[in-house]
């Protein structure tokens, strides 16, 4: 296989911006990969994500690269490492277990299968045949963000309409996953905020704090100051 | 001259080639859902690239819905990973096979 002439026929800079672009795009998605804690994962998923981003500079799609720095990094990101906090950062992944035996192995093999075959089908074929309905994206005189949003909200109005359904479907798909099943006993527990109340009011009020009081201080006077203190605090 | 579109697409095979080794040889739900995103944006890249190498606005439109799509699919994602994850103790995607028949 010889390289077309075309391939190697770049500006200076314009090499420069890919190679180090694209430098950080794949150590970012190599640490994706390799990291054990999953919240440098999602730092090196940030990087990969503004490799791309000047990835899309660098092809004239203005607009996309600042969505996927405010979508994906500023967004999806924060989320992820969000979930990664609840869920708590340092949990077990086990690996010693292997369901599907030589899963990895031949995770590898198919990677690298794939990765030579693209490659190799990168070398200067490319699909012919008529244009899309949209238009051209490359005219002189016109921004990218007027020609994208012209084939957003003309030839493309329904699919643009259709996503606005989906990303409800998705609010309300969120909203009850992240809802606690009700359960049975539900009704007579107490409310998160009248908790101390009713504890007080069922134990007394010497059970809790008098008995520390009195044996760090000896005296009556005190605990009858503090009990009205501390009942001016909690009452709103 | 600007990059010739061929280097786009190897780098897009190469993210997408990471992204899809990391999810099949990952056993963390979470990073093997950001492998996903990976792979989603090197599919990205290479929409963009023909976008480019064609004149053609499809391309980037077709970004643009996958972008909605991908903010979609995670926040549903990751709202069943958090309701199954809630009350286990690892985070090993293997754990989850109370749906085997």
């Amino acid at each position: 296989m010889s390289i077309h002439p075309a391939v190697l026929a770049a500006t200076i800079p314009d090499s420069i911006t890919f190679a180090i672009a694209a430098a950080i795009s794949v150590i970012g998605a190599l640490g994706v990969v390799l990291s054990r804690n999953p919240v440098h994962s999602a730092l090196m998923l940030v990087m990969t994500l503004f490799g791309v981003a000047v990835l899309f500079v660098e092809e004239n799609a203005q607009f996309l690269a600042a969505v996927q720095v405010i979508v994906y990094a500023g967004a999806i990101v924060v989320l992820f490492l969000f979930v990664i906090m609840l869920l708590g950062v340092d949990r077990r992944e086990v690996t010693e277990r292997d369901p599907l035996r030589g899963q990895r192995a031949v995770a590898l093999l198919l990677g690298i299968l794939g990765l030579v075959e693209v490659i190799l089908l990168a070398g200067g074929k490319w699909p012919t045949g008529a244009h899309s309905a949209a238009g051209a994206i490359n005219v002189t005189g016109r921004s990218n963000v007027a020609l994208l949003g012209d084939a957003v909200f003309t030839t493309y109005l329904l699919p643009f309409e259709i996503t606005s359904a989906l990303l409800v479907i998705a609010v309300i798909g969120a909203v009850v996953l992240a809802r606690r099943p009700r359960q049975a006993g539900d009704r007579e527990q107490p409310q998160i905020g009248g908790g101390d109340i009713i504890t007080a009011d069922v134990l007394g009020p010497d059970s809790l704090i008098r008995p520390e009081i009195e044996e760090a201080t000896g005296s009556s006077d005190v605990h009858e100051e503090l009990d009205k203190s501390s009942f001016e605090r909690s009452d709103p | 001259m600007t990059i010739h579109a061929s280097w786009y697409l190897t780098l897009g095979a190469v993210l997408f080639t990471i992204g899809a080794v990391g999810l099949l040889v990952r056993r963390n739900v979470l990073v093997m859902f950001m492998c996903i995103e990976l792979m989603l944006n090197a599919a990205n890249l290479t929409f963009v690239t023909f976008a480019r190498e064609l004149n053609d606005t499809g391309g980037q439109v077709a970004v643009f819905f996958v972008l909605v799509v991908a903010a979609a699919e995670v926040v549903v994602g990751l709202g069943v990973i958090v309701a199954i994850f809630r009350r286990r103790v690892g985070a090993t995607a293997d754990d989850v096979h109370m749906l085997k028949g």
